[in-house]
């Protein structure tokens, strides 16, 4: 008998090891989608392989549909999570930012004309440029926030508006279209590789970012500082300069993104694109277990509870939600994720199963 | 316009000694009426005589008297230390709800004020309810709150559409003539002066809300909150149900300011009062409502709402009619001001500290 | 029972998890009469008062109110209030942005409507009889701290309170407006209000007090009529040493030969900060080990802090090893080998959430640039070196260090600055709070340290420790360097009263 609780009693740690994983809460919610989606249609997981309309092989299925739709969201969560470890608060101009990027390089690309036969500057260099205005942004609500120590959402409030107005304005509200294939490139297929490229992209931002986390203290940093702002002071850290970091470094994750989102369709809609990401990626930060007051972070977590919210996004689409109705749904999972995760209810239910145990023993 | 206001800071430092006494409630507020009266006469004197028509001046009224009312709900929030950003989304949810009640239900309009109150209040409820007794974030739980809302406007009808109702067009056609300040047209027609009834409603908020907030004690209670919440309730004020009603208040009044905002567009559609809740927090930022909480004031809040649509009349009468230089102005008139406070809240603070 | 007894506290107990706050504490408080709570950091003051005011629950005893012969309870804040118990904190509980006559009736009157002419007149009249100088309409924001902390009392006051907790309300002001407030204390005194008067400031207790209760370690030390109780026995009391046993305890610590030719390791000359400290002239030899002392708020924290530039330094010339340096942030002080443990351990010193691996390496990795990270196996060994080095008591070095017990954060804390290989090391109070065996590891650890040539400057509240192992004790009183003590002078008896200071 003894033998046998011992056994138990090892289980319950290993499993209390697994559900204590930051990584659990979005695995788990990615394992129920995916029961979901067996039960209701096991056509769900079909990938095929075709040719488009350029000859080129393809693949294609909705499991292909949520890596290559859900490269934005990851890039943008690697950003937000460095935001909200540093400042305890999180960048909702995201979505306006990734305008203004991705307006930035057409712009670049067009030149004064906005049909242009040929690109009028190189792709990296439009790139670049679009990387430079958009860390020039991050910086400006770092500052606010570091400096004029605004809270980050009010802070952000104000190119969330703006954004999209200076997108606009920065191709004369027109929309320029490229007609060179290879810019499709970045949004699309490269030909031969039958695996969307945005995949790659997404896959190459993790593997920097986790080199950079690996060859600089960049980790330790944010997390001190958003954990005791005035213990990481007294250590030598400068907690105002590596708040801006955190937001130049999702300026860059924006930059990308950027790229990627005028490259899908060659073209810009500046009140559309990646409407509504913001809240996403704060959802994929909230997902991976992160606190939203700051300090500790997962970022492979993170970067899961990205691919999870793509996942949900797919699978709603594929009951015939429409892509305007998505918020109510995403807000019913924040709101229970939020009631969940909030001290006081854990408190309450901490409390409770205590007195469940108590009258337990006293049966 | 932001040059004027900039120097206006250090050239008037009689001025601002004089205001050092004042509160910081009674300092910001002056400053944003200056700033209106300033801006008005500047649009008078080079936009030309368009802003002398007491008709324009309605015609801001007219338009902004959803966000009026939207921007004071906001203010009590932020009075009281929170955030509400779901307001616009509240409002289309609104518009659409009515919307599809009238026309297709074919209610009559009593009913759809009440709905239209009902949705304003549930949310102003159960967003209270979680970031005064479950101690949320208000950001997460209001954002969570637009997002919920528009969706539901999507869900409820997707199609935008206008509302064919006769009692509502009745309603909604009727104007107030305000007597002898009519204009005579290029043809020599007079036209008479008008407002409507949104504006009457908007103006009554303002009134009851500027008596809650300044001679009631649940009213002074929302800036002890919002000052120093450990102190308020040190002081024997419960903290957690002024937060509540501060929020049920706000939800109420987006529901109030939902139908006027309804009454003034006559149709649903999802994509109606976008980014009503940055309109409403700039323009209570700009009627001195400070962030932190504690501070601010209604009738600055009602300067705020008209300041920032006056820019916006100058800006398009200035020939800069494309719509993105709306969103720019508003954001760099909130990014000033948010500036403005944040460096004449530290002067003074220092100035205060100096003389001791 | 006596009659103008207001409040009468037996035998109060209160145990925190792994501590015995307080056990078995008495007070007294009669009508009309000043009563100073005396006690060193530790000593149960706070509890005391924090139980009284139904903060806190107590395992055990009664408290009395107004001579009656039934126990009360206290639940809260409020119930206290409603008893007549009121508390006037250090940190002022009213509401800024709020005006005087705001902030004197909030919360506390019936109705709905706020009638402001009413409230206005009122607050006027209480004004005037207590002699504050506040308008009524003014914002509280602009009154000076002192007057802040009077319109508090008269909130209290006017909510008909018979005891009055003021607990440190002079230890942001100055003296003018210290004066002021013991004229209002005086006042309050001759209505029949006991007051309960918490202070570190000895003058003050000997200009307004009439009775001392001291504490000290959770216990009562005793009550004293202000005439019984001269200023030296008052420190020995609070220290817990009788004056006439002052067998002097010569440190373990050889007495420091300064190597006549050497330059100091760190010299500053007329330093002083924006946290009010008046400027003050330091040094440190290599391989000394020397002492900042003087009662809790005297400044002892505030001249390190400047040192190391964590506040803002105001004034004052720094030399390291002879050479002209500046030092503005705490990375300046790092860079030149000065390394500063914290007084507030939990506020200043751990990052709560960071494993103890990362909290050792911290400082030394900021030092070390933010693209030369450890690796995972150089941190690891660090901090197994460390961990065993400090006898450090850990499930493991992955442990977030908050789950760690005083103790033990305080010793990663030391092992943090340690691996940075200071000249230079600054110990605010390194050893409060923690058990006895730790304590004597530090200053052994200190002893060794110096005598492998560091500097060290240690605080501590614990005169015994500083004796120990300082050579040189520089001594504070009001936020001003009062005395330096060496040799024969470093014993209790001198010490003590260079602290006390006034009358011998």
């Amino acid at each position: 008998m003894g033998k046998g609780e011992t056994v138990k009693a090892n289980n319950t740690n290993f499993l209390m090891k697994v559900v204590r994983n930051q990584c659990f809460i979005p695995l788990a919610a990615l394992l129920l989608l995916v029961v979901i989606n067996l039960v209701a249609d096991p056509g769900f997981f079909k990938i095929t392989l075709g040719y488009n309309a350029a000859g080129n092989p393809v693949l294609s299925g909705f499991l292909i549909t949520i890596l290559d739709s859900g490269s934005e969201l990851a890039i943008l969560a690697i950003g937000m999570t460095l935001v909200t470890a540093a400042s305890g608060g999180q960048d909702i101009s995201v979505g306006a930012a990734v305008a203004i990027a991705g307006s930035v390089l057409l712009r670049v690309l067009c030149g004064d004309n906005s049909r242009p036969e040929t690109l009028q500057a190189p792709i990296i260099v439009a790139f670049l440029v679009s990387c430079v205005v958009a860390m020039l942004f991050g910086a400006f609500n770092g500052v606010l926030v570091a400096y004029f120590k605004i809270q980050p959402m009010i802070a952000t409030l104000i190119l969330f508006t703006a954004g999209r107005s200076i997108a606009a304005w920065i191709n004369n509200n027109e929309l320029p279209v490229i007609s060179d294939p290879s810019f499709k490139y970045y949004g699309e297929f490269i030909p031969g590789i039958p695996i969307p490229t945005p995949v790659f992209i997404a896959a190459a931002c993790v593997i920097i970012i986790g080199i950079v986390l690996k060859v600089t203290n960049l980790r330790i940093y944010t997390q001190a500082v958003g954990i005791n702002q005035s213990s990481s002071r007294l250590n030598g850290l400068n907690p105002a300069l590596i708040k801006v970091l955190a937001f130049v470094i999702l300026g860059l994750c924006v930059a990308v993104v950027g790229l990627i989102k005028v490259s899908r369709i060659s073209s810009i809609n500046y009140s559309v694109i990646a409407k509504d990401i913001e809240m996403d990626a704060i959802l994929a930060v909230a997902l991976g277990g992160n606190a939203l007051s700051g300090g500790k972070f997962n970022m492979t977590a993170s970067i899961i509870g990205a691919y999870v919210i793509q996942f949900l996004t797919t699978t709603l689409y594929k009951f015939q939600v429409q892509s305007d109705a998505l918020p109510a749904y995403k807000a019913v999972v924040v709101i229970i994720l939020v009631v969940v995760s909030a001290p006081t209810v854990r408190e309450y239910f901490s409390n409770f199963t205590k007195k469940l145990k108590l009258s337990k023993e006293v049966a | 316009m932001a040059k004027t206001d900039k120097k206006a800071a250090p050239a008037g430092k009689g001025f601002a000694n004089k205001l050092q006494n004042a509160s910081d409630t009674n300092l910001l507020l002056s400053i944003t009426v200056i700033v209106f009266f300033l801006m008005y006469i500047g649009a008078i004197v080079f936009q030309g005589s368009g802003f002398l028509k007491p008709q324009t001046f309605f015609n801001i009224l007219n338009n902004n008297a959803a966000l009026i009312i939207l921007a004071c709900g906001l203010s009590l929030v932020m009075i009281t230390g929170g955030i509400d950003i779901s307001v616009g989304g509240i409002t289309a949810l609104i518009s659409m709800c009515c919307a599809v009640y009238l026309d297709y239900k074919g209610g009559n309009v009593f009913v759809s004020v009440l709905i239209a109150l009902a949705i304003g209040l549930a949310f102003g409820l159960f967003q209270g309810f979680l970031v005064a007794y479950l101690d949320i974030q208000p950001f997460i739980v209001t954002l969570a709150g637009m997002f919920f809302a528009r969706g539901m406007t999507t869900i409820v009808n997707t199609k935008p559409f206008n509302v064919e109702n006769e009692a509502f067009k009745a309603l909604k056609m009727t104007r107030i003539i305000m007597p002898g300040m009519g204009s005579v047209n290029k043809k020599g027609v007079y036209i008479d002066a008008y407002i409507e009834i949104g504006v009457v409603v908007a103006i009554l908020v303002v009134l009851i809300m500027f008596c809650l907030l300044r001679w009631t004690k649940l009213g002074r209670s929302f800036y002890a909150v919002g000052g120093n919440m450990q102190s308020a309730l040190m002081l024997g004020i419960n903290v957690k149900r002024t937060k509540f009603i501060s929020h049920v208040i706000c939800g109420l009044l987006a529901g109030i300011g939902g139908f006027v905002y309804f009454l003034h567009v006559g149709s649903g559609s999802a994509s109606h009062a976008s980014g009503a809740e940055m309109d409403a927090i700039a323009s209570s930022i700009i009627g001195g409502t400070m962030l932190t909480g504690g501070v601010g004031n209604i009738v600055g809040t009602f300067f705020g709402v008209l300041s920032l649509s006056t820019i916006q009349n100058i800006v398009s009468s200035a020939g800069l009619d494309e719509a993105w230089w709306t969103g720019i102005t508003r954001a760099v008139m909130l990014c000033l001001f948010l500036v403005i406070q944040s460096v004449v809240m530290s002067a003074r603070k220092k100035r205060m500290a100096e003389n001791k | 029972m006596e009659d103008n007894i207001v409040l009468k506290m037996r035998n109060i107990h209160k145990i925190f998890p792994g501590v015995r706050a307080l056990q078995g504490v008495d007070f007294t408080l009669r009508k009309g009469e000043i009563h100073a709570l005396m006690g060193e950091n530790g000593a149960g003051k706070s509890t005391l008062i924090k139980v009284l005011t139904g903060v806190y629950g107590k395992e055990e005893g009664e408290i009395f109110l107004d001579g009656n012969e039934g126990a009360v309870n206290i639940h809260s804040p409020q119930d206290a209030q409603k008893m007549g118990i009121s508390t006037v904190y250090q940190e002022i509980t009213l509401c800024p942005n709020l005006s005087v006559a705001e902030n004197m009736f909030i919360g506390r009157t019936a109705g709905a409507v706020q009638n402001w002419k009413k409230m206005n007149t009122d607050t006027e009249k209480i004004l005037q009889s207590l002699d504050i100088p506040a308008k009524p309409t003014q914002q509280l924001e602009s009154c000076s701290i002192a007057v802040q902390q009077m319109i508090a009392i008269a909130r209290a006051v006017d909510m008909d309170c018979k005891v009055l907790i003021l607990d440190e309300p002079t230890s942001s002001l100055d003296e003018q407006e210290v004066a002021k407030l013991f004229k209002l204390m005086r006042d309050l005194r001759s209505r029949g209000v006991g007051i309960i008067f918490v202070t570190h400031f000895l003058d003050q207790v000997y200009e307004v007090c009439d009775r001392i209760t001291v504490m000290r370690d959770g216990k009562l030390v005793g009550e004293y009529e202000i005439k019984d109780l001269p200023r030296v026995q008052l420190v020995s009391k609070m220290l817990g040493k009788e004056l006439d046993d002052l067998s002097d305890i010569k440190g373990d610590q050889q007495a420091f030969k300064k190597d006549a030719k050497a330059v100091p390791v760190f010299e500053a000359e007329n330093l002083s900060s924006d946290a009010g400290i008046k400027p003050f002239d330091f040094h440190i030899e290599k391989g000394e080990v020397n002492g900042f002392t003087g009662l809790l708020g005297s400044g002892r924290s505030e001249c390190v802090r400047a040192i190391f530039g964590a506040d803002r330094v105001t004034s004052g010339h720094v030399k390291v090893n002879g050479k002209s340096v500046k030092i503005s942030k705490p990375i300046d002080a790092m860079k030149n080998g000065i390394a500063y443990l914290p007084e507030d351990r939990k506020m200043d010193g751990i990052v709560g959430d960071l494993s103890v691996r990362d909290n050792i390496i911290l400082a030394q990795q900021v030092l070390k640039g933010f693209f030369k990270p450890f690796s995972k196996a150089e941190a690891n060994k660090v901090a197994d070196e460390y961990i065993k080095l400090l006898n450090i008591k850990t499930a493991s070095k992955d442990t977030p260090i908050k789950s760690l017990s005083g103790g033990n954060q305080q010793k990663v804390i030391l092992a943090r600055w340690l691996f940075t290989h200071p000249e230079y090391l600054i110990l605010d109070e390194p050893t409060r709070g923690i058990d006895v065996g730790t304590k004597v590891d530090i200053q052994k650890l200190v002893l060794k340290l110096a005598s492998e040539g560091m500097s060290v400057t240690f605080i501590s509240s614990e005169l015994d420790e500083m004796l120990r192992t300082c050579s040189r004790l520089v001594v504070m009183r009001d936020r001003k360097m009062v005395g330096e003590l060496t040799g024969e002078d470093l014993n209790q008896k001198t010490v003590m009263s260079t602290i006390a200071g006034g009358d011998k």
